[in-house]
């Protein structure tokens, strides 16, 4: 889905808030947060695409204005009402007060049926699908042209994976591509490589 | 539920709804409150950069083993003792040269080999970094403290797949025979993002 995470080559952003050894958590909330969705994980209520694809679910004015640990815990929540575990009522009733929540989720695909192998040094093209599930291709190199660098192993289909649908697990392709190709005359010269799932690319 | 319901009342705080979550899975018989102490003890005292600089520090004075973690990272950290949750089954490590310097990013999430290089900064995982790096890098790095020569070419690595990455800075000068403990003293969490490039030996 075209989302409100999808935030590479977004413009308007400002200075990035760095500071030398900055610290992963700030609030004890934080890790209780971060632990309870590990935890969920591990005990086989949702997997990673699913989880990452109810934080892209949230409402983008909730998304932009919540903090990382409350998108996390805003898909744990989420899933476990999802998947049967709690309800919504239960939760707000323990919580004592509204409980915001992701929206419900669309279809999800499975692999595309014409996937082809690569090899280093061939040319691809990023094709230009628009899905309303979810997907591991940033927004900003869709129809885009790059240059394999090499094949992982198999992963699980993203696209899949998220929603429950039967797929093949597939190789994703280190794609290399030029900022100048991707926001031509707008962006600072450099390489962006980025893991492309097989299913995404076709030769260019 | 109503929307006129939802406008009146309050919204929970992340406080209540992290007992609230905490407590239904409790009552479930499911042990949240012990998983929560054991995940808070991995994050904070088992996932942390000394694990990332440790790999680099051997890198730099064992050339054969910098071979093996440039061809299988994941295999090479577990020379080490080092393990990488199931899902993360790709490491690959990217070695910096005087006139390269690689950046890693997540721009879709927060993405990182975080039981190497700890789990990720505040900075990492905000819209302003996700948003710009892979776009302004040189002036995101420049504002961040790092101001790379014109000639210097920067690769970006977007985490958009399930292969992580690690940065392998370079050996600063003036540190050779240096024991493998100081050498990783010397190695920061910026600079196995990419987001610094670390200082000479006794500067």
């Amino acid at each position: 889905m075209d989302g409100m995470h999808d935030l590479g080559g977004r413009q308007g952003f400002g200075r990035v808030r760095f500071t030398v050894g900055a610290r992963a958590f700030h609030e004890i909330w934080e890790v209780r947060a971060n632990a309870l969705y590990a935890f969920a994980v591990r005990c086989g209520i949702f997997n990673m695409d699913e989880y990452r694809h109810a934080i892209e679910r949230m409402d983008p004015r909730h998304y932009l204005t919540a903090s990382y640990y409350e998108r996390s815990l805003t898909s744990l929540a989420t899933l476990l009402v999802e998947k049967g575990v709690v309800t919504r009522e239960e939760l707000e009733r323990r919580a004592g007060g509204v409980f915001p929540l992701a929206s419900p989720s669309a279809p999800g695909r499975t692999n595309a049926s014409n996937r082809q192998r690569f090899k280093a040094g061939d040319r691809v093209r990023v094709k230009p699908d628009f899905v309303p599930g979810h997907i591991r291709m940033p927004g900003y190199i869709r129809g885009k042209t790059g240059v394999v660098v090499s094949e992982s192993p198999v992963y699980p289909f993203p696209d899949a994976h998220a929603h429950s649908v039967e797929a093949q697990d597939e190789p994703t392709y280190d794609v290399r591509f030029r900022t100048e190709d991707l926001w031509p005359n707008s962006a600072d010269k450099a390489l962006v490589h980025v893991a492309v799932f097989q299913s995404y690319l076709e030769p260019a | 539920m109503p929307d006129s319901e939802r406008v009146i009342r309050p919204t929970a705080t992340m406080e209540q709804r992290v007992d609230a979550i905490q407590a239904a899975l409790d009552e479930r018989g499911m042990k949240a409150a012990e998983a929560v102490a054991e995940q808070a003890h991995r994050v904070q005292e088992e996932w942390v950069p000394r694990n990332g600089a440790r790999v680099v520090a051997r890198a730099w004075v064992d050339p054969a083993f910098k071979a093996r973690l440039l061809a299988d990272g994941r295999a090479a950290v577990a020379e080490l003792g080092l393990s990488m949750p199931k899902h993360h089954r790709h490491l690959v490590v990217l070695e910096n040269a005087p006139k390269v310097q690689n950046v890693i990013c997540c721009t879709l999430c927060s993405c990182t080999a975080f039981t190497l290089i700890g789990l990720p900064p505040d900075w990492y995982k905000d819209l302003d970094y996700r948003a710009r790096v892979v776009r302004e890098s040189r002036t995101v790095l420049s504002e961040m403290g790092l101001d790379l020569s014109p000639d210097v070419e920067i690769r970006v690595w977007d985490t958009t797949a399930d292969t992580r990455y690690m940065v392998l800075p370079e050996r600063p000068s003036g540190t050779e025979g240096w024991p493998e403990d100081k050498l990783a003293d010397l190695v920061t969490r910026d600079s196995l993002i990419g987001v610094a490039r670390l200082s000479p030996g006794g500067a």
